[in-house]
């Protein structure tokens, strides 16, 4: 039990922190329903370096006992290390084209996550979860995690007031939040849930990112405000707390028990060109 | 909310007042064209209580929304002209009348089951059983709606898992190893979708019928089997007593 944090939204969709929940009663019941777990993971250009961690670590901590299937899109398929993993589980590499800078493959992933949906994962996976390459798991992530709708709260904004979100404010924009909205600041690197569920919200996402394109706007944080601003009319069903996706560069605050998912320390500027 | 238990330990919301927002939950269920429906009894006297309980759900419970009725009577003539809210649906359903408070409490789930699989199902998406003898006085809204709902019995609340009045003889259906059992769910308000409630009220005449053939009734009867089944297909929602509150308490 936690009373020091939120641990339910206004629309009743918990929020998941460490202490809120029993792993055996979760397991007792999603085990028996034989599920498989996807992961979608784009590792372009330089990121192809953060494949092999990613994977390694999931392997000791994301779903263990569950059938998971790892999608892992890149532009350099040859580069994709060869990863050990548990019975049940496999990783699939997923061939995407070259887009001329980052911030253009930033936009493409919505589009890319979706039509791999409908062509191939929809059949074979019945949740999915779209992920930052470059994380490592550190701590267990199981089916507490599961839901229709899967957002988790962005680090460096879950204790501060809405009015700092950096939400997009443009209002020429598709993804403009006015000032006095919003419910929580949503990081881009963790969603998922039902594939279903997860098709429609890329695809409508990907059709925003469209209409930005064409007039020619270019959203604050890409495709994390397309994403805030859909969760903002399409409310989550299940929220995750920053243990879910953190940064290592942030000092630990006390609400943080436990750290299951965090950013690995890298040079953005020697990456992305 | 801090005072309470929000969360069960299997992430299924509690509800209280202050945990939630009306009006966002509102905006999603008028969203997804959905009807609710209500079923109660009022057998021999207590159609007495027919009146004030009408008045007040049609009043408070999901105001505004599309609500069915389903009435089920020994005594549709006692019934005087019931003013309805528009958007809302009364059906009256003549029932036998039974000997024992027991006879006509235990059948209940059989005479629900039954009237799901025959006529409910096509018209209403989620059901909700009432007693009759209740009487609303806040607005129930669509904050109650979920696949399984139940309410925490206002009785037992704070009650330690060993005093709680689950059925131990292990004799019966309904037994609940000592030990076991989250919370003490009253049986005066529950439900969820059609499918579920189905479920649920079948499995607990199953046991109800199978503990009479073996010649022992269940301490509290419906509700013991409503709590044995409940252990092992936990709810997705819990509703706090503040849904089901007793006067004399």
């Amino acid at each position: 039990r936690r009373q020091d944090v939120l641990t339910i939204t206004p629309w009743l969709a918990p929020i998941i922190w460490e202490g809120t929940f029993n792993s055996e009663i979760l397991d007792s019941a999603y085990t028996p329903l034989n599920l498989t777990i996807g992961v979608t993971a784009f590792a372009i250009g330089k990121y192809t370096r953060f494949v092999g961690r990613f994977l390694e670590s999931a392997e000791k901590h994301f779903m263990k006992g569950y059938q998971v299937n790892y999608y892992i899109f890149t532009d350099n398929p040859e580069t994709i290390p060869n990863v050990q993993l548990q019975p049940g589980r496999r990783s699939v590499t997923v061939p995407i084209k070259k887009y001329p800078s980052w911030q253009e493959i930033s936009m493409r992933r919505m589009e890319a996550i979706s039509k791999h949906i409908a062509e191939t994962s929809h059949q074979e996976v019945d949740y999915l979860f779209c992920l930052g390459i470059d994380m490592v798991f550190y701590n267990s992530w199981g089916p507490e995690t599961l839901g229709d709708i899967v957002a988790a709260i962005h680090p460096g904004y879950f204790n501060v007031s809405r009015s700092q979100f950096p939400y997009e404010r443009r209002s020429s924009s598709a993804d403009y939040i006015p000032d006095g909205e919003g419910d929580f600041y949503y990081g881009g690197a963790v969603f998922g849930g039902l594939v279903k569920k997860v098709y429609e919200f890329t695809r409508t996402c990907h059709m925003t990112i469209l209409t930005d394109k064409a007039n020619e706007i270019l959203a604050a944080r890409q495709e994390e405000s397309h994403l805030n601003r859909h969760f903002l009319s399409h409310k989550p069903s299940k929220v995750l707390s920053p243990e879910y996706l953190w940064d290592d560069r942030k000092p630990k605050p006390p609400e943080i028990h436990l750290i299951r998912f965090s950013t690995v320390d890298k040079n953005y500027k020697e990456i992305r060109d | 909310r801090r005072d309470v238990l929000v969360l069960t330990p299997w992430l299924a919301p509690i509800v209280w007042e202050g945990t939630f927002n009306r009006d966002i939950l509102n905006a999603q269920y008028m969203q997804k064209n959905i009807v609710t429906g209500v079923v109660t009894f009022a057998v021999k006297k207590y159609w007495f209580f027919i009146q004030g309980f009408m008045s007040s759900a049609n009043k408070y419970f999901l105001a505004g929304h599309q609500v069915n009725f389903y009435l089920f009577t020994d005594n549709p003539e006692q019934i005087s002209h019931l003013q309805m809210a528009p958007e809302n649906h009364l059906f009256v359903i003549p029932v036998q009348n039974h000997s024992y408070w027991q006879g006509i409490s235990v059948s209940r789930m059989d005479i629900i089951s039954r009237y799901i699989h025959s006529q409910f199902q096509y018209e209403v998406d989620y059901l909700y059983y009432i007693d009759i003898d209740v009487q609303l006085f806040e607005h129930i809204g669509v904050e109650i709606i979920d696949t399984l709902v139940a309410t925490i019995s206002p009785w037992q609340y704070t009650a330690r898992r060993d005093s709680k009045s689950y059925e131990t003889r292990i004799e019966s259906q309904a037994a609940i190893p000592k030990g076991e059992g989250d919370f003490y769910y009253t049986a005066s308000f529950y439900g969820g979708s059609v499918a579920e409630v189905y479920k649920l009220t079948r499995a607990c005449f199953k046991g109800v019928m199978e503990d009479r053939e073996n010649g022992i009734e269940a301490r509290w009867h419906d509700e013991s089997h409503l709590n044995r089944y409940l252990l092992y297909h936990k709810p997705m929602r819990l509703l706090s007593p503040e849904y089901y509150w007793d006067e004399e308490l």
